[in-house]
């Protein structure tokens, strides 16, 4: 199927209930603490009705907007990586005594989630995760089975955020590719409904259960004009032309020195960052001695014993974290996974405490003429 | 989108049991572990140079090389500086004790690529540990190499491993192995000094050398430095390199070294390829 159809709010409601009645696990964005967070949705209910955000460098502020719209924002601090690479989890278990143990692996949690809301930077971002998770040399079987179990119903920005840059990135603000239904919230004088792209036959099969009617010719119209607007709106841009090769050879350049001077190193910009995915483990040993366990957390490349050797650690500075951070994530990510790390989804800028902006440091390097100075 | 499962593999994750069979006091502070495999389906074959992630139960896991056996031999020995925690936990283990491993992982040294070369093999420290396997493969072989030179620098006497094999590789092999120490006591006879020090007096062709290098980041760069002296080409360079480790199969991030795992991509690495990060402050 490949026309288009279009459903009211009442429809979406059902949309959530066939999912849930499919066993799937429903999350999407809702309100919690003054922010647009995701977690488990009942009904149409828990979604953000009538909020937008406003987002700058350091700021993030949720405001009522004059319409019912129940996607009338950015994203927020979460990402969906919090549901396909859990930020902890037990690894394994083993008990022994006297020299010797028993290693007991852990069970597999296939906790099937449906996607309520995902933005196409964030439809992008999963995908270079599965990159680091299931297309390279190892498989993370936890990752692998969320990742196939889960099903996306995205939704097409009608709005930029104000530290949005997906358009420089190649990432949105049109879905693509990837969900089982794609969304345009439509909100038309005195009318509110989705026009539904159907990506899979999953899809489908859901959609037989809502009631629905097939789209007009005005109303599909309608829907590209919406996406069209945001890709104008965007709130920042990015050259990226070989920003590779610029920051590769710069990675002495001043400017790294006059960031530091702003970073906390506070890691904030790595925990929001849905395509960062570094983690640590930890071992725990009951008080007898004969339990244990390992656990895996997310971590950061910001934190004090991320480069820790015997000694020392190699990145001492918050100079050369930062670095390794955005180097990683312009740069060496394209070597290591053929892709940019970033989707220009804004969140390291909005939730940066000092508001240190990549989208203004890059342009920095990019215009001056200092070139590298090698200590080597 | 939904789609259908792959049948699950054990997680990389998830160490497999390994029973101690012997326990061999190298020095003062290293020891080595031969392991074989309790009751994993896996085989032991493993490259010179790769490394395990042996777990001490209870404490924590670590990266070690794998330093031997002699092909054909049983098992997979693994020679471990005690210098903390893990390598502290593992120092007390006793034969017939358990530990967990994982891999083997990384690159391995370019054993079949060298034939008809000359081999310059340069460690430091511990260093020497990931580079035996290399020389029990190449004195496997040895009419298939030129001259096979090993420089080798510790700190102390004390430090030297595996001294007790040298006479056969000098003997036997006809390898050129030759010492020296940063520091000497009254019984040293030996040079005194750095191991790069020791390059000029090695006998070989540079041009068709092949050079492997393991030791701290610092010994390598003098080493590199020496070796292009001499005009040993770039891409005939082979260093390692070592970073925290967490996982050593891609997931942890923790490995990365400019746009290199070192885990996956790593730890050998051929100079050319990596020299534009190599030596960069803090990378
Ligand atoms: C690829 C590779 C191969 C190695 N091969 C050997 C070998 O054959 N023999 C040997 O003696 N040592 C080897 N090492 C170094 C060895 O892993 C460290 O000495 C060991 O991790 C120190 O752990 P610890 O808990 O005893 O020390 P602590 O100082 O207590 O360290 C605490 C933790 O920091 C991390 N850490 C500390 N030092 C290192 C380090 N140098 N490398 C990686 N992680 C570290 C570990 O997670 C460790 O548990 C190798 C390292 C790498 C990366
Ligand atoms: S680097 Fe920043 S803008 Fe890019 S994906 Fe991560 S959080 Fe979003
Ligand atoms: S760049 Fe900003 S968010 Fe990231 S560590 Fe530094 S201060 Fe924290
Ligand atoms: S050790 Fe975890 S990514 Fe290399």
């Amino acid at each position: 199927m490949n026309k288009s159809v279009t459903i009211d709010r009442e429809g979406l409601n059902q949309l959530i209930s066939v999912l849930n009645g499919m066993g799937f696990q429903v999350v999407g964005p809702t309100v919690r603490d003054e922010a647009i967070v995701y977690e488990k949705l009942e009904s149409i209910k828990d979604l953000p009705e009538g909020f937008t955000d406003e987002q700058d460098g350091g700021v993030y502020r949720l405001k009522k907007r004059k319409d019912k719209s129940l996607f009338g924002y950015a994203v927020g601090p979460h990402s969906w990586k919090k549901f396909l690479h859990p930020p902890e989890r037990r690894l394994w278990q083993a008990d022994g005594e006297g020299g010797d143990f028993e290693i007991k692996p852990e069970k597999l949690d296939a906790t099937k989630f449906a996607f309520i809301g995902v933005r196409s930077c964030e439809m992008h971002a999963i995908a270079i995760q599965d990159k680091v998770f299931i297309n390279d040399k190892f498989v993370d079987p936890v990752y692998q089975v969320r990742r196939e179990n889960a099903f996306f119903v995205a939704v097409n920005c009608g709005q930029a955020g104000g530290t949005c840059f997906c358009v420089s990135m190649n990432t949105g603000p049109k879905v693509e590719a990837g969900f089982d239904l794609a969304l345009t919230e439509i909100l038309d004088n005195d009318r509110h409904y989705f026009v539904v792209e159907v990506g899979s036959e999953q899809g489908e099969a859901c959609m037989e259960q809502v009631t629905h009617k097939l789209a007009q010719n005005e109303e599909v119209t309608l829907a590209e004009k919406v996406v069209k607007e945001t890709a104008g709106q965007m709130g920042r841009t990015l050259d990226t032309t070989h920003i590779k090769e610029l920051l590769y050879e710069n990675l002495e350049h001043p400017r790294w020195d006059d960031i530091a001077e702003r970073c906390l190193s506070c890691a904030n910009c790595t925990m929001v960052c849905p395509t960062c995915f570094c983690s640590t483990v930890e071992d725990v040993t009951d008080i007898t001695g004969t339990h244990a366990e390992r656990w895996q957390k997310w971590d950061s490349c910001f934190t004090m014993d991320f480069t820790y050797l015997h000694g020392g650690e190699v990145r001492a500075s918050t100079k050369s974290r930062y670095r390794q951070w955005l180097t990683h994530k312009l740069a060496s990510w394209q070597d290591q996974f053929g892709s940019s790390g970033c989707v220009g989804c804004g969140r390291c800028i909005t939730w940066c405490p000092p508001a240190i902006d990549f989208t203004e440091e890059i342009p920095k390097i990019r215009d001056s003429e200092t070139q590298t100075l090698k200590t080597s | 989108m939904a789609g259908k499962m792959e049948p699950l593999m054990q997680s990389p994750m998830t160490p497999w049991p390994y029973r101690i069979q012997k326990v061999i006091r190298e020095s003062h502070d290293t020891f080595s572990l031969n392991v074989v495999p309790k009751n994993s389906p896996d085989s032991m074959t493993f490259n010179p140079g790769q490394f395990n992630m042996l777990y001490a139960f209870g404490v924590g896991e670590v990266p070690i090389s794998i330093s031997g056996p002699q092909p054909g031999g049983k098992g997979m020995i693994h020679t471990i500086r005690d210098v903390g925690i893990v390598t502290g936990a593992l120092h007390k283990l006793k034969k017939d004790q358990t530990i967990g491993l994982r891999g083997p992982f990384g690159s391995a040294w370019p054993i079949e690529e060298s034939k008809g070369y000359d081999i310059v093999i340069m460690a430091g420290g511990i260093g020497l540990a990931p580079l035996r396997p290399a020389l029990y493969a190449l004195l496997d072989q040895r009419d298939k190499f030129g001259e096979i030179v090993l420089l080798y620098g510790v700190r102390k006497p004390e430090d030297l491993l595996f001294t007790k094999e040298f006479e056969t590789w000098r003997g036997k092999y006809g390898v050129q192995v030759k010492m020296t120490v940063d520091t000497a006591d009254r019984e040293w006879r030996g040079n005194v000094g750095v191991v790069n020090t020791l390059v000029q007096r090695a006998n070989f062709d540079p041009m068709n050398t092949v050079a492997m290098i393991c030791g701290p980041e610092v010994m390598m760069r003098f080493a590199v430095s020496e070796l292009k002296r001499r005009e040993v080409p770039e891409d005939q360079i082979f260093i390692t390199m070592e970073r925290n480790m967490k996982c050593a199969v891609g997931f942890c991030g923790h490995c990365q070294f400019g746009p290199a795992f070192i885990c996956k991509d790593g730890p050998i690495f051929r100079y050319d390829k990596v020299k534009q990060f190599f030596g960069i402050r803090e990378i």
